[in-house]
């Protein structure tokens, strides 16, 4: 199946035998994102990055991944610098950014933007977040980290930890993880838990997702702690966040309860969900899971762009 | 029983099977207000009916309904027929009928999503269900179950 020309907006979008070739070509270019290897694949092709909300994994491996392929990225300034703060509609913005470049990666607050774009331009558009909406390729970046440390995703438990109400990351990796045949479990305090249209969804698949808010319920079983931060805003009385944050805040007292071979994974940035203490140990995969950034999104540039490696 | 005490209309369009308590909505949906039509309109609420208990039906003359509004009409009420009358004979009659894909008469719910700001495009939607209506908005993918609020 050619992914050339194709617009990744939604995990949805994708089969699983495409998520799998994507996972595999990124496997080959890991390489050349640790910069042992070196190709110019992609050399006169141009990036547009668009982020009209702050990042900086997802923005940089964006321009890292392009580097590394040989091509090259165009930076927005601050939006407020940009048209649109003249009000220029994100239609217009797109339409005159997709003659400067051969691919647009978007992040934008609102949701649907992403799907917006993809309807104005021609070229490829990627999807790096649209608001509380999807934000695929840390779907695929976080599938690649879990098969990458067990070889498979059938099978392997994994608890969703945290937000799982307002966290993006969280509900297409739930269904993702499902496709894969994952076991889920959903981690979370009542007022925080997986939305139902999620479960629904999960459910309509085939998958039995188990819901909890008692973190010491699961540590023992599961292969994978996929840990989100808990958003200090959404909470009006902060004695309540703190009640929250600090029930399933991750440190070596609590692994020790853990498989020996469980990896604690968080999309980042994180605040407190996980002590400092927990870095050193081997269950520790959150930098790797940020450096997967990297090979995933040099795949899926290779990909919609149509290039081969040699 | 006593028939309804309405006459047949030489021209127009009968609504009939309408959803019983919709029959208000339909006329928002077809415009009528009150104070913008020259030609009678006939609103029936909780008849009897023999395939769904009661009903309800609206019958406008000298007025034919475009396709936006028929699909609104679908919306809100699945089994409704439509029947156009010239010369007080039926001259077309058929069921409403939701597509598969709907765009441009229903605002998406989501007060975030990109088709609520001055972009240039209509919502669209993709029903996951006829009956009753549920919608999933293709930008925001959020789901759509109170249908009748979100009509434009």
């Amino acid at each position: 199946m050619s992914f050339k020309g194709m617009d990744i907006v939604s995990i949805r979008d994708l089969s699983r035998e495409q998520m799998e070739q994507v996972l595999d070509l990124a496997e080959k270019m890991i390489p050349y994102a640790r910069g042992e290897t070196f190709t110019k694949v992609l050399e006169g092709r141009i990036l547009a990055n668009l982020f009209f909300e702050p990042s900086t994994r997802t923005r940089m491996s964006f321009e890292s991944a392009m580097t590394r392929l040989g091509g090259r990225s165009l930076e927005m300034s601050h939006p407020s610098m940009m048209s649109i703060a003249k009000g220029e509609t994100l239609a217009d913005t797109i339409r005159m950014v997709e003659s400067y470049s051969d691919v647009i990666v978007l992040r934008h607050p609102q949701e649907g933007s992403a799907r917006l774009a993809a309807h104005f331009s021609t070229k490829p558009v990627i999807n790096a977040g649209d608001g509380a909406g999807q934000h695929p390729t840390q779907t695929l970046l976080d599938l690649f980290t879990i098969r990458r440390q067990f070889d498979r995703i059938e099978g392997i438990k994994v608890a969703l930890v945290g937000d799982l109400k307002y966290g993006r990351t969280a509900h297409s990796l739930a269904e993702a993880l499902n496709m894969f045949g994952a076991e889920v479990t959903f981690v979370a305090p009542p007022n925080l838990q997986m939305p139902r249209e999620t479960i629904r969804q999960v459910e309509k698949m085939g998958g039995k997702p188990k819901l909890t808010s008692k973190l010491e319920e699961v540590i023992k079983e599961v292969d994978v702690l996929y840990v989100t931060r808990i958003q200090k805003e959404r909470f009006p009385d902060p004695a309540e966040y703190q009640k929250v944050a600090g029930c399933y805040r991750i440190d070596n007292v609590l692994l020790r309860e853990a498989k020996r071979d469980l990896i604690v994974m968080h999309p980042l940035p994180r605040v407190d969900e996980i002590a400092p203490e927990v870095d050193g140990t081997q269950h520790a995969k959150y930098f790797d899971q940020a450096f997967n950034g990297v090979p995933v999104r040099m795949a899926l540039l290779l990909l919609v762009l149509g290039g081969e490696l040699a | 029983m006593k028939e309804f005490k309405v006459t047949p209309i030489r021209n127009g369009t009968v609504i009939d099977h309408i959803e019983c308590g919709m029959a208000l909505k339909v006329l928002r949906i077809i415009g009528v207000s009150g104070t913008n039509v020259q030609s009678p309109v006939s609103v029936l609420m909780h008849v009897p009916s023999k395939k769904t208990g009661f009903k309800d039906v609206v019958k406008v003359e000298d007025r034919e309904l475009d396709m936006k509004e028929v699909d609104k009409i679908a919306l809100i009420s699945p089994r409704a027929t439509i029947n156009i009358i010239r010369d007080f004979n039926v001259a077309e009659k058929f069921k409403v009928n939701l597509p598969d894909v709907v765009r441009g008469i229903v605002r998406c719910s989501n007060p975030s999503c990109i088709t609520n700001l001055k972009e240039p495009v209509e919502a669209e939607f993709t029903v996951e269900s006829k009956h009753p209506a549920v919608l999933r908005c293709i930008y925001c993918d959020r789901i759509l179950e109170d249908v009748a609020e979100q009509l434009i």
